[in-house]
C-alpha cells in the first residue's frame, strides 16, 4: 500500500492577521524588505523573503539530507567502490566487511555500490515525476480557479476525475503495455497520476484568493490576466506549490520502489526498489541477511523523513498557529501556568500591581 | 459626471441613479447589503449592470481596448479593508507604480521620482515606507498608500469605498481630511460610501440613503442629516452615537420618574 | 498514486468557518440536501463514464494476441463465451469502434465480464467477488482501528500541544513514510521467520476449507494480524498529524476560550467541543479512504501473499490474463466511486452548511 504524505495547509491565510486597531500588526514574514535603495540589493532581500519558509529548522534539516541525497546521485560513478553489476562468485551473501561495506548480493555484488547507482533512479524520477505533476497541477488549478462558469467547472471535473480514478492499478496496468520503459516515461506516468491532489488544492486557494481586495485593485488598474496570475496571485500561491511539489516527490519516490519492487517496472532499471525486489526474491528475508534488505529500505524512510520535514517548515510557515501553539504552551508551562486551565490565580509577588491581573492564558493576542 | 441606473443580480440595487460631478462629494450611505460595494464594483466595471447604463460625460463607458484603459486612469478606488487591498509580496513602490507604468504615465527614470512625490502628497516620508512591505505598515499608512495608488493616474473621479471602517478611530479624521484635502487640490468627484452618517455629513457635499438596494432619500448633507424626510434615514440618524443626546436622556431619566 | 488518507478535506473548510456537527439545531430532523447530492451525483455518473470509456480504450492498446492463438487452440469455450472475450478485449475489429463501444457497454450491463484465462475458465465476476470480500475484510477493518487510534491520538496530542506528546507526531510519519512494502517484508522478517509469532503469508492455513467455524475463524485472524498491525502502524501518521493540526486550528477559536472561562470542565472542552468541530475533515477524509481501500490493498497483498483484489490484479498482469485484469480495474474503480458517494452522504448529514437551500 503506498502511503502518501501529505501537507496540512489548512488554509491559514498568509502573513500576519489584521491589525484593525491601527497598531503595528505582529510580522510572520521575516522583515526581509528593509529599505534599501539599490536594485541588486532589494532582489536579494525578494529572493530571501521568497524562500522565508525554507527559513525555519525543520526546513533546512530536511533541505541538508535531501542535499546529501542530491550529491551522491550526482556523484554515483565517482562513489561507488565497485560497479553494481560486478559479479563475484567467490564473495556470495557475505555480511559486511572492509572491503564490502554493506556486504554482498546473492552473486557477489556489492551492495553499497548497487545503493549508491540506485541512489540516481529515485532522485531523478521523483523530481521529475514531481515537476510534471506540479506543473499540469499550477495550469490546471490556477485556471480552473481563476476563471468562473462552465470552463472552470469542466476543469474541476476534470481533476476530479484523475482523483478518483485508481493510480496504482492503472500504472501496473499501463506499466504492462510496455517493455523496457526509460526513465522519463516512468516519471511521466507518475507524474501524470499525480497531479490531481495539487490542481484541487490549488483551485480551492485560487478561488478564495480571486475575492481578495489586491486582486480586485489589480484587477481595476487594467492589469493583463497574464500578470495577475503570474506575479500578483503565484507568489500568493507559492507556500502551496512548495508544499505540493514536496510531497509529490514523496509520492513518486515510494510509487517508484513499490511498483519496482512488485516488479511491475522491469528490473533493468536501476533503484532501490529493484535492490529489494532482488533481495527478496532470493530469500534474504527469510535467511536474514540483513545487509542486503535494511540499507535499500532505510534510504527510502530516510529521504522520505526528509522530505515531510521540509513540509513541516512550509507547514508551520502557512499556518503560524501549528509553530505557535507548541511555543506558548512551553512558554507557559515554564511560568507554572497551564495553557488549559481556564482561571489565573493572580501570583502574589505582583501584589503592587493587582489593579492589572496578568492576561489570561488563552490571550490570542496579536499573533 | 456619472450616472448610474442598475439592477445587479439578485437585485443588489433597483432602480439607483444619480450624478457625479467633479469638485463634489457624495456620500452613500446605508447598512451593509443594501447594495453601496455593489455600486462602486459596477463603477469600476468589476461587475456590469444586469439593466441600466453608467455614463460619463454623457457617453455609456467604454468597455474594452484604449479607452477603458483612459477610463481605468480616470476613475479609481480606494478599498476598505487597507491590509487585503495590498499585495502582501510586493513593496509599497511597487503598488504605486503599477498604475504609472500600466498608463505609461512616466518615463522610466522619472518613475521613481514620481512615487515619492505621491507618497509625500498622502503625507507619508518616502524613505520610510517606499521599499517595505504592506505587513511592515500600519493600517493609517497602509490606507495612505492606497490612496497614494488611486491618485497615481491623476483621475478626476474617485471611490472610497467605507475607506476608514476598519481603521483606528482615532486615525480615521486624519485620514478623511487628508481625502478631503486632495479632493480640494485636485478637483475630484468623490463617491464616499461608508455605513457612518457622522463622517458622511463631514465629508460630503450631498447624501443618498441606500435601504435594500433602492434610494431612500437624496440631498444636500445638511438638510438630510439635520431634517430626515425619510424613516429609515431617522432611524439610521438615531442609531448613531451622539454624546449630547445621550447625556441629555440619561439625565432625563435620572430626574424623572420613569 | 493512491494513498492511505488523502487529505482533501482542508479545502473546502476554512479554518475559521469550521462548523458544528450538531444536528439538533434543525429540531431533530435533518433536511436531506437534495441539490448538493443531486451534483455530486452527476458527477459520479459522469466518472463512471469516464473510467469504463479508459478501461476499453486500455484494452485496444495492448497486445490481445495472445487471447487470440488461446481462444483458436481451445475448444472448450463456448462461443457465447468467446464473443464476449472478444468483444471485452477489443479482438473484433470486424466492427467499426462505435459498434465496440456500444457492445461492450451491452456487455457490462449485463454483468459479463468475460471470462478467465488463469482461473480455469471461471466467470471473472465469480473469481473476483472470490478475493473482494477478503481485500474489504482486512483493510477496512485495519482502515477503522486506525483512523480511530489516529483521530483519539491527534486529538490528545493537540490538547496537550507543547508537552512531551508532541514527540509522537515526528515518530508516527516517520513510520507513514516509510515504504509499507519493506515495513511489511520486515515485520515478516522479525515476528514470522525468527520469532515465529505469526504465520509467514496467506489469509488462512494451507489445506484449511473456508467454513464458518471457529478453527477457520481463528486461523483467519491469525493469519492476518499481522497484516493488520503493519497497516495501522504504516497509516497512523496521517490521521493523527490531520487531527492534531486541526485540533491546533481550533483550539484557537474563540468558543473555545469562552467554555473554558465559563468553567466548563476540561475534559467536555476538549471532546464536546473542540474534537467535536476537529473531526468533521477527519470525517471526510475518512469517507474518502474508504474508497482507497481496494485499490490500495496491492502491496499488502503481495507481500503477504493474502488472496484478495490486489493479488488477483498482480497475477492476472503476469499472466496477461486480460479480462480479469481490465474486470478488477473497473470492480477496483466502482468501489471507489461509491465510497465516494458515501462519503459525500455522510458528509452533507454532518455538514449544516449543505443544508442550506441553494447551495
Amino acid at each position: 500500500m503506498s502511503t502518501k504524505t501529505k501537507t496540512q495547509a489548512t488554509g491559514a491565510r498568509t502573513g500576519a492577521d489584521r491589525g484593525t486597531d491601527g497598531s503595528r500588526p505582529a510580522t510572520n514574514v521575516p522583515a526581509a524588505a528593509v529599505g534599501r535603495e539599490s536594485g541588486g540589493r532589494v532582489f536579494l532581500s525578494k529572493l530571501g523573503s521568497a524562500f522565508a519558509m525554507f527559513r525555519n529548522r525543520k526546513s533546512v534539516a530536511g533541505l541538508a539530507i535531501l542535499a546529501f541525497f542530491v550529491l551522491i546521485a550526482i556523484f554515483a560513478d565517482v562513489l561507488a567502490p565497485f560497479s553494481p553489476t560486478q559479479v563475484d562468485n567467490t564473495a556470495r551473501f557475505q555480511p559486511p566487511s572492509a572491503e564490502h561495506w554493506l556486504g554482498t548480493t546473492h552473486i557477489g555484488e556489492d551492495v553499497l555500490s548497487q545503493v549508491i547507482h540506485g541512489t540516481r533512479g529515485v532522485v531523478v524520477v521523483g523530481f521529475l515525476a514531481a515537476l510534471i505533476a506540479t506543473t499540469i497541477a499550477i495550469t490546471v488549478g490556477v485556471i480552473s480557479g481563476y476563471v468562473s462558469g462552465w470552463k472552470s467547472e469542466g476543469l474541476s471535473a476534470l481533476t476530479n476525475v484523475f482523483l478518483v480514478i485508481p493510480g496504482l492499478p492503472l500504472i501496473i496496468i499501463v506499466a504492462a503495455m510496455f517493455e523496457d520503459p526509460p526513465l522519463w516515461v516512468i516519471a511521466a506516468v507518475l507524474g501524470l497520476i499525480g497531479w490531481a491532489w495539487g490542481a484541487r488544492v490549488l483551485r480551492a486557494q485560487t478561488m478564495s484568493l480571486r475575492n481578495r481586495d489586491f486582486i480586485q485593485a489589480a484587477r481595476a488598474n487594467g492589469e493583463p490576466l497574464r500578470r495577475i496570475i503570474t506575479i500578483e496571485m503565484l507568489p500568493n500561491l507559492m507556500a502551496l506549490i512548495a508544499a505540493s511539489f514536496v510531497g509529490t516527490v514523496t509520492a513518486a519516490i515510494l510509487g517508484l520502489t513499490t511498483l519496482s519492487y512488485i516488479g511491475v517496472i522491469p528490473v533493468t532499471t536501476y533503484n532501490w526498489g529493484t535492490i529489494l525486489n532482488w533481495a527478496s526474491a532470493q530469500g534474504a528475508f527469510q535467511q536474514n541477511q540483513w545487509w542486503w534488505y535494511l540499507p535499500p529500505g532505510l534510504c527510502i524512510a530516510i529521504i522520505g523523513v526528509a522530505l515531510s520535514l521540509i513540509n513541516f517548515g512550509i507547514d508551520e510557515y502557512v499556518n503560524p498557529r501549528l509553530r505557535s501553539a507548541g511555543e506558548r504552551a512551553r512558554a507557559m508551562k515554564k511560568k507554572g501556568l497551564d495553557v488549559n486551565e481556564p482561571v489565573t490565580a493572580v501570583r502574589p509577588e505582583m501584589d503592587g500591581l493587582a489593579a492589572h491581573p496578568t492576561p489570561a492564558p488563552a490571550d490570542k493576542g496579536t499573533e | 459626471m456619472y450616472n448610474v441606473r442598475g439592477s445587479g443580480q439578485m437585485k443588489a440595487l433597483d432602480d439607483v441613479s444619480f450624478t457625479l460631478r467633479s469638485g463634489r462629494t457624495i456620500g452613500l450611505v446605508g447598512q451593509s447589503g443594501s447594495g453601496k460595494s455593489t455600486i462602486a464594483k459596477i463603477l469600476i466595471q468589476l461587475e456590469t449592470p444586469t439593466s441600466g447604463e453608467v455614463l460619463l460625460d454623457g457617453a455609456p463607458i467604454p468597455r474594452r481596448g484604449k479607452a477603458l484603459r483612459s477610463y481605468r486612469q480616470q476613475l479609481r478606488m480606494v478599498f476598505q479593508d487597507p491590509f487585503a487591498s495590498l499585495n502582501p509580496y510586493h513593496s509599497i513602490r511597487y503598488h504605486i507604480e503599477r498604475p504609472l507604468r500600466l498608463g505609461g504615465l512616466a518615463a522610466n527614470d522619472q518613475v521613481d521620482g514620481e512615487v515619492r512625490r505621491l507618497l509625500e502628497r498622502v503625507r507619508l516620508v518616502p524613505d520610510a515606507v517606499i521599499d517595505r512591505r504592506p505587513h511592515e505598515l500600519s493600517g493609517g499608512q497602509r490606507q495612505r498608500v492606497a490612496i497614494a495608488r488611486a491618485l497615481a493616474s491623476r483621475p478626476t473621479l474617485l471611490v472610497a469605498d467605507e475607506p476608514v471602517s476598519m481603521l483606528d478611530v482615532s486615525i480615521r479624521l486624519g485620514v478623511l481630511n487628508l481625502l478631503a484635502d486632495l479632493q480640494r487640490e485636485e478637483g475630484l468627484g468623490v463617491l464616499y460610501i461608508t455605513h457612518d452618517l457622522a463622517t458622511a455629513r463631514h465629508f460630503s457635499d450631498e447624501i443618498i440613503v441606500l435601504n435594500q438596494g433602492r434610494i431612500v432619500e437624496q440631498g444636500p448633507a445638511d438638510d438630510v442629516i439635520l431634517d430626515p424626510q425619510n424613516p429609515y434615514t431617522r432611524e439610521l440618524r438615531a442609531a448613531s452615537p451622539d454624546p449630547e443626546r445621550h447625556f441629555a436622556s440619561a439625565a432625563g431619566n435620572l430626574g424623572g420618574a420613569q | 498514486m493512491t494513498g492511505v488518507q488523502p487529505q482533501l478535506a482542508e479545502l473546502d473548510t476554512d479554518a475559521l468557518e469550521v462548523g458544528t456537527t450538531a444536528t439538533s439545531a434543525d429540531g431533530g430532523r435533518a433536511r436531506v440536501p437534495w441539490r448538493y447530492l443531486g451534483r455530486r451525483a452527476a458527477f459520479y455518473l459522469f466518472t463512471l463514464w469516464a473510467a469504463i470509456t479508459i478501461n476499453f480504450f486500455l484494452r485496444r492498446m495492448m497486445k490481445g494476441d495472445a487471447v487470440s492463438q488461446y481462444l483458436s487452440r481451445n475448444r472448450n469455450v463456448s462461443p457465447e463465451a468467446a464473443d464476449a472475450l472478444r468483444t471485452l478485449l477489443g479482438l473484433d475489429s470486424d466492427k467499426s469502434l462505435l459498434e465496440q463501444y456500444l457492445d461492450y457497454w451491452v456487455l457490462l450491463a449485463q454483468g459479463d465480464l468475460g471470462i478467465s484465462l488463469l482461473h480455469g475458465l471461471r466467470p471473472v465476476t465469480e473469481v473476483v467477488s472470490g478475493a473482494l470480500p477478503w481485500t474489504i475484510g482486512l483493510v477496512g477493518v485495519a482502515t477503522i482501528f486506525s483512523f480511530a487510534i489516529g483521530t483519539v491520538g491527534g486529538a490528545v496530542v493537540g490538547w496537550r500541544r507543547g508537552s512531551r506528546a508532541d514527540a509522537l507526531i515526528p515518530i508516527t510519519t516517520f513510520l507513514s513514510t516509510i515504504p509499507y512494502f519493506w515495513l511489511g517484508l520486515l515485520a515478516i522478517a522479525v515476528f514470522s521467520v525468527n520469532l515465529g509469532w505469526f504465520p509467514i503469508g496467506k489469509a488462512y492455513g494451507v489445506g484449511m476449507r473456508p467454513g464458518w467455524n471457529a478453527e477457520f475463524i481463528g486461523q483467519v485472524l491469525h493469519h492476518g494480524a499481522l497484516p493488520i498491525a503493519t497497516i495501522v502502524v504504516a497509516s497512523l501518521g496521517g490521521w493523527m498529524l490531520g487531527m492534531r493540526n486541526m485540533m491546533l486550528t481550533v483550539l484557537d477559536e474563540d468558543y473555545i476560550t469562552v467554555a473554558q472561562a465559563k468553567g466548563m470542565p476540561n475534559q467536555r472542552v476538549l471532546w464536546g467541543y473542540a474534537a467535536r468541530n476537529a473531526v468533521l475533515p477527519q470525517i471526510q477524509s475518512f469517507a474518502l479512504s474508504i474508497g482507497f481501500i481496494v485499490g490500495g490493498s496491492i502491496v499488502m497483498e503481495m507481500v503477504f501473499s493474502y488472496p484478495g483484489i490486489g493479488k488477483l490484479l498482480l497475477d492476472a498482469t503476469n499472466a496477461k490474463d486480460y479480462a480479469l485484469m481490465q474486470g478488477v480495474f473497473l470492480v477496483i474503480t466502482i468501489s471507489v466511486l461509491v465510497a465516494n458517494i458515501l462519503a459525500d452522504i455522510v458528509y452533507a448529514f454532518l455538514d449544516p452548511r449543505t443544508r442550506q437551500a441553494g447551495v
